[in-house]
């Protein structure tokens, strides 16, 4: 009796055990994905302009806001003048604290610059066409010009936006669309060229081979996928890159076909494995009454073997897709990381991953770069979530299939 | 079948981390974060001074000027390494946390060559044309008087400091085009324009190799062109050169200054050369 009940409270404790796992990995899920879009939220309340700055016109001028896009347009000098956004006729003079230094002398500014925020006040109101930018410490008092009003980041301009210029000064530029097509198109890419090698692995494991090779070919082919990241990248670099190159007469060979190829040969394993257990699973009973009506081994697998497994096959397909679309390191080294809106497979892209990975370590914490990286990660977070929801969806749907 | 073993692991990794910060009780020890720009040297420098005080304790760790600052900020790191001036934002988040004192020092300069790969006609430029060619205004080397082949711009990654500074001095503070290849290291810059034909790059002058050729810049529009090397940066002669800087807590002085002494000293200062930098002094 008495063991009976120890065993009771072992078995007790073991199971609890299990519960807390469990239960401890999903709060971690649900953790990280609040943590997340917490982060990542944060960005859209905020202007894309640095915090503690100032962005300052004359009190003529007629315009009251500007936007993240022409500010850069002003800065880089591509608009010199304001008729061309919207005001009167009148040259932009672009005023930033260096400039100070240039058009006054020391001894005006003050020992310790004590005079500067006066004088900058002092040329604002001179000047009918200036734009400063300065530090809100050097804000006098009885500042004259006009702050120019910011609108917050927009969600909208976020995703539609072409220009990645998280660090530019004033204003820093979110537009991620660039980098969204730039993951979809590599990933594309990848499936391209690992969905037919992969397919092909799977039914000659599955169908065709003997039992020797295949328990030769099979570990091989996991080996695949543990394999860590950098060195297929490396391996891209220095191999696929030059490769690509030659073979195109490309003036560079860090391309979108590089990424999709490096990504395609990691993405295999995955594709591979799953559609092959997936073409296991077909009873025995429908390949033999297949055969036995006179049909083909070939015509077997084409008719009767893939139109049954043929959800498996979806699944390993989107989680092969899923592993590509998340992959950083082996992406950061052969696409050349160009934030351009990709036309061809020849050119080089820009991945979000890469970006992040890229971008994280250098980025002040909290401030609207190190926000935008974690709302481009929640862009990602969609992107897979939507591929297992698929994933699962096909999985549920899996009924007999008439055959 | 994932989300067992996941968890598993997952109290394995706890169960590890715990130990690890049972066994940490030590002397108290140096701590430097920041700039991998700045990391091999530091490095190289914290080595030498362990080894002649035995019982200092520097840890050196890399991972960016802003994971360093941040660093800093939250006090797990005693110095911060930067290859860029401290931003307004984190001053105001240093002032939010009440020990805003800092110091500043900058411990080497940083000379960025401009890049190119051998097989290219083209030996020297000025910083107008790099400008040009870095905004996207030019985009064969044909208009430069080379052959007709397609520039292929490569450049840092946007958060890097290098980035950042080569945007200060090289391209007046304009933004660099749109199709320029980010690369996420030096190394990878230094490789891409050894095998790509048209391309070019800046990276530091301690990276400067035969598989890639050196250009002479120009800042005073084709007047005079200064090759990149140490001796010229030193001089001030050549005219792309940065400071790089250690930022450290006031409070922490005490802590740090014997290190920052050091390195600023002769023998430190000779390190900094031997790591293909330029000494302050």
């Amino acid at each position: 009796m008495q063991k009976y009940s120890f065993r009771y409270f072992k078995e007790k404790i073991a199971e609890s055990i299990l519960l807390l796992s469990s239960l401890f990995t999903s709060i971690a899920v649900i953790f990280i994905i609040i943590f997340l879009f917490k982060e990542g939220y944060g960005l859209f309340n905020e202007k894309p302009i640095e915090k503690g700055y100032n962005l300052s016109i004359h009190p003529s001028n007629k315009l009251n806001n500007l936007t993240a896009k022409q500010i850069k347009l002003i800065f880089d000098r591509n608009v010199t003048n304001w008729k061309d956004l919207g005001g009167d006729d009148r040259k932009i003079n672009l005023l930033t604290i260096e400039k100070m230094t240039d058009i006054y002398t020391k001894k005006e500014l003050g020992e310790g610059f004590e005079y500067l925020s006066l004088k900058i006040n002092e040329y604002v109101i001179k000047d009918s066409g200036v734009v400063a930018f300065f530090a809100e410490q050097f804000l006098d008092a009885n500042f004259k010009g006009k702050k120019v009003l910011i609108d917050d980041n927009k969600i909208k301009d976020f995703i539609t936006d072409k220009e990645w210029y998280p660090t530019a000064s004033p204003a820093a530029q979110f537009g991620t669309l660039s980098l969204i097509m730039g993951t979809l198109w590599v990933s594309l890419g990848a499936i391209l060229f690992a969905l037919p090698f992969g397919l092909s692995a799977a039914i000659f494991l599955a169908e065709v081979s003997n039992p020797k090779l295949r328990n030769i070919l099979k570990p091989l082919i996991e080996l695949l996928a543990g394999i860590p990241s950098v060195v297929y990248g490396f391996f891209g670099l220095v191999v696929i890159v030059p490769f690509i190159q030659q073979l195109f007469n490309l003036p560079v060979g860090e391309t979108a076909l590089a990424g999709s190829l490096v990504l395609g040969i990691m993405a295999l394993p995955t594709i591979i494995t799953i559609s092959e257990d997936a073409l296991r699973t077909t009873p025995q009973s429908l390949k033999e009454a297949s055969l036995a009506l006179g049909a083909t081994r070939w015509q077997t697998i084409l008719k009767v073997t893939i139109p049954y497994s043929i959800s498996g096959i979806t699944a390993a397909v989107m989680l092969g897709m899923g592993r590509a679309i998340g992959e950083t390191m082996a992406v950061l080294m052969v696409t050349g990381n160009a934030a351009v809106i990709p036309t061809s497979f020849l050119q080089p892209i820009r991945t979000i991953p890469a970006t992040i990975a890229a971008e994280l370590g250098e980025a002040p914490a909290g401030g609207i770069h190190f926000k935008a990286l974690f709302a481009l990660g929640i862009i990602l977070f969609l992107i897979t979530l939507i591929i297992n929801l698929t994933v699962e969806f096909i999985k549920i749907s899996k009924k007999s299939p008439r055959l | 079948m994932n989300t067992k073993n996941s968890s598993k692991l997952l109290i394995l990794l706890m169960v590890l981390t715990s130990i690890g910060c049972g066994s940490k009780k030590q002397q108290e020890s140096l701590k430097i974060k920041g700039s991998d720009t700045c990391l091999p040297l530091t490095q190289k420098a914290a080595e030498n001074y362990m080894k002649k005080n035995k019982e200092a304790s520097i840890m050196v760790t890399g991972g960016g000027s802003g994971v360093g600052l941040a660093a800093l900020l939250d006090g797990t790191t005693d110095v911060a390494m930067a290859s860029r001036k401290m931003k307004m934002d984190e001053i105001l988040q240093l002032k939010k946390t009440g020990n805003s004192e800092y110091k500043e020092i900058t411990i080497a300069n940083d000379a960025i060559a401009v890049i190119v790969n051998p097989s290219n006609k083209i030996s020297k430029l000025t910083r107008e044309q790099i400008e040009d060619i870095y905004t996207g205004k030019i985009d064969n080397w044909k208009d430069l008087g080379g052959d007709d082949i397609k520039i292929i711009a490569y450049s840092r990654e946007s958060s890097s400091g290098t980035y950042e500074f080569f945007k200060e001095h090289v391209l007046n503070k304009k933004n660099f085009g749109p199709s320029m290849l980010l690369m996420p290291a030096t190394g990878a810059i230094v490789q891409s324009v050894s095998q790509t034909e048209g391309a070019i790059g800046y990276v530091g002058v301690a990276y400067i190799e035969n598989s890639i050729k050196a250009l002479l810049i120009s800042y005073d529009n084709g007047q005079s062109y200064i090759e990149p090397t140490i001796e010229n940066a030193k001089s001030k002669l050549y005219p792309i050169s940065r400071p790089l800087y250690y930022y450290y807590l006031t409070k922490s002085e005490s802590l740090v200054k014997p290190f920052v002494d050091y390195l600023l000293s002769e023998e430190g200062q000779k390190i900094v050369v031997s790591e293909g930098y330029v000494p302050v002094k």
